[in-house]
């Protein structure tokens, strides 16, 4: 009867400890992103070659970072979902996903920002932009597998299943796409870019770049922890203790739902 | 020859499961059950559409994982020894593993081929027993729903598998049809077989003992 | 017991003579290649020297999209009349009948594009002398397509609206396959030896055929329940 049972009281447990650490990321993440943004994009100073468009750093590589992290997070949660047959592990996947998609996508997005003034176009194929590309592409795989399914248990298992293949696939894809590159090397702007990214950096810049890294980390895990609360309660809406939480939610910890 | 051995011995405990839970969705299909299959008994299941008796057929081939309990065959969990489960195990479900494409002969040859039975000579009396008398030859999706079902149904004079577990054996059979299926589960019964299976035409007990357990729809 | 291998025979018979049956299904994603191929000219322009330099591209980008065609018949057939679930009772690991799904289907689709390989080539003005790694590049690279296609197919076999979420799955995993042999061939193309590329689709060849039947087994225990 325990064993049962378990799945329940567990979900229970997850929904409390997640409502404890939300605001140790939401927090942080909200004044992180303030400092990070007013200082990298008003008082950083400009770049001796880009000027100010070099700035869009500041959004670009903090979003391309985590995209991938969330992906591998994304995977890492599926594979406990499959192993130990957790379903909180599978909604963790399904919170992940459209979250590590939206930072795939500002990433992409720009990206393309950056490249207008850089190369005079707005889309080159380069291999960053590129494997990002093929990123948001798994993303997408991911959601509409599991939103092509009825039974939302086969459905988060079909897309932890398809997660994890993805990342034992994601350094393949990424090697070969830098290796398609050199090979069809047109340009060599995209050193102007990567420059941005090696130690060679210059500390006003860097800075800011650090603290929009964790604002962005803060942000993203806390939208996740939201919306995997969010599954949680509309999965066992007619539980009792989900119920509580609705009823008190009403009156006091509104940021819950 | 696992049928062999087991002839003329006191009942042995086949299949038992202990502490089932099913959950379908939100809805709770059946909890904490229990059921041990002895070598001699047919078990039937019963119970209205939605129940759960399909899922627990499922959960009792392997098919489908419970979501609490464990389903033990000879011992030992059926995850342990899937190979000699399925070896001993035949399963007949709602969708019976007929291909179309194949004649009857075939879908037969294939079926005892990977069970390590395969057959000596095509089934030809088997087949007229059935009630295919000269459809042998003719790929199966040119026959009647009946008709296949009754392919499928073959199997069960080619295998030696001892434990049966049957999804509606009887849908689609005519009167005939089913006396001759019950005539096979006495003597597989007879012979130290062991059947689990759902119905809902009543079984005439008079051939076989019957046991019966009985799953409730639950809100 | 009959024991793995020949569990795996009795498979392969099996579904070569279903295949056999149903040979229009067959027939279909060539045809469909062949058009593919052939609307590019009419496309891009005859000019022999533009052919040439995108026909690597063009003939293995065809060459995914046909595959992704025939791909869904692996397990849906199966699924729908219960042979799937008769499959997965078989006394043998499921990896084993998975695998001898992957090869029934490899022969059925990847050899008939072998054979028609040279006239995909000599459509598009490919020169002579990359027609043999071309060929190679089909050879490796189509039984990843097999093994790969395979988890895709175990993932959506139970919905009924498979075919195009299909392409959506596949199609960005296969990206690194496209880019090997593409670069393959115009090394080819220019004179340079394509070992290299050659070599990495040889392992991407092995990755896929070891890993991919765990994947598949896993796919196909959440869509038959």
């Amino acid at each position: 009867m325990w064993r049962w049972l378990h799945p329940y009281a567990k979900s229970e447990a997850t929904f409390a400890l997640n409502q404890k650490i939300l605001p140790w990321f939401l927090i942080p993440g909200l004044l992180l992103t303030a400092v990070g943004l007013v200082w990298g994009l008003a008082y950083a100073p400009p770049d001796y070659q880009q000027g100010e468009s070099y700035r869009i750093i500041f959004v670009h590589v903090p979003a391309a970072i985590w995209s991938m992290g969330f992906y591998v997070s994304m995977a890492i949660a599926g594979l406990i979902a499959l192993v130990w047959q957790i379903r909180t592990a599978e909604l963790a996947v399904l919170a992940i996903a459209p979250v590590g998609a939206a930072l795939t996508f500002i990433s992409l997005f720009t990206g393309a920002v950056w490249g207008q003034p850089m190369w005079g176009t707005w889309w080159v194929w380069d291999a960053r932009l590129t494997s990002q590309l093929i990123l948001l592409f798994l993303y997408l795989g991911v959601m509409a597998l599991y939103v092509a399914f009825e039974d939302e248990r086969a459905g988060g298992k079909a897309a932890s299943i398809l997660a994890l293949v993805g990342v034992i696939n994601i350094p393949i894809i990424h090697y070969s796409v830098y290796w398609w590159n050199t090979l069809h090397q047109q340009s060599t702007i995209t050193k102007v870019i990567t420059r941005f990214e090696s130690p060679s950096i210059a500390p006003e810049m860097l800075w800011p770049l650090v603290v929009n890294i964790f604002a962005f980390m803060g942000l993203a895990a806390a939208l996740v922890i939201m919306r995997l609360n969010n599954e949680l309660l509309r999965r066992e809406i007619h539980r009792p203790w989900a119920q509580k939480v609705l009823n008190s939610g009403d009156k006091e910890n509104s940021n819950a739902v | 020859m696992a049928a062999e051995t087991l002839e003329n011995s006191a009942p042995t405990i086949l299949l038992a499961a202990s502490d089932l839970s099913s959950i379908r969705g939100e809805r709770t299909l059946f909890a904490n059950l229990n059921m041990t299959v002895r070598t001699g008994e047919v078990w039937q299941i019963e119970g209205p559409n939605g129940a759960g008796k399909s899922s627990l057929l499922r959960i009792l081939t392997g098919l489908l994982p419970a979501q609490a309990g464990d389903v033990q065959f000879l011992g030992q969990s059926i995850r342990q020894c899937r190979d000699q489960y399925h070896q001993a195990m035949l399963f007949i479900g709602h969708k019976a593993g007929v291909k179309p494409e194949l004649t009857a002969i075939e879908n037969l040859e294939f079926y005892a081929a990977v069970q390590g039975q395969p057959l000596q000579a095509p089934p030809y009396e088997l087949l007229a027993k059935v009630g295919l008398v000269g459809l042998e030859d003719i790929p199966a999706q040119g026959l009647s729903a009946g008709q296949q079902r009754r392919i499928a149904l073959a199997r069960l004079w080619l295998t030696q598998a001892p434990l049966w577990i049957l999804d509606e054996p009887f849908t689609a059979l005519d009167v005939a049809g089913i006396a001759l299926l019950e005539a096979r589960f006495a003597e597989h019964v007879a012979t130290g077989g062991a059947i689990v299976l759902t119905s809902h035409q009543p079984i005439s007990a008079a051939r076989f003992p019957l046991q019966q357990i009985a799953l409730r729809y639950q809100h | 017991m009959a024991g793995a291998m020949g569990i795996f025979v009795q498979i392969v018979k099996r579904d070569l003579r279903v295949a056999s049956r149903q040979r229009s299904d067959l027939l279909n994603p060539l045809i469909f290649l062949l058009i593919v191929v052939s609307l590019f000219p009419l496309g891009v322009g005859p000019g022999p020297d533009i052919l040439a330099r995108i026909a690597p591209g063009v003939i293995w980008v065809s060459a995914l999209l046909s595959a992704m065609l025939g791909l869904e018949r692996m397990f849906r057939d199966d699924f729908r009349d219960g042979a799937l679930e008769q499959m997965m009772l078989l006394p043998v690991s499921l990896e084993v009948s998975v695998l001898a799904k992957i090869a029934v289907h490899w022969v059925m689709t990847a050899v008939p594009i072998l054979v028609i390989a040279p006239l995909l080539a000599l459509l598009l003005n490919l020169p002579m002398s990359a027609w043999g790694v071309l060929w190679l590049t089909l050879l490796l690279g189509t039984p990843v397509i097999s093994a790969a296609g395979a988890i895709g197919v175990a993932l959506t076999v139970s919905l009924n609206k498979g075919g195009a979420l299909l392409s959506l799955l596949l199609l960005p995993l296969l990206i690194p396959l496209l880019i090997f042999a593409t670069a393959a061939v115009e090394a080819a193309v220019s004179g340079l030896s394509a070992t290299g590329p050659l070599a990495l689709m040889g392992a991407f060849l092995v990755i896929t055929i070891t890993l991919a039947p765990f994947a598949v087994k896993a796919g196909l225990r959440v869509s038959v329940n």
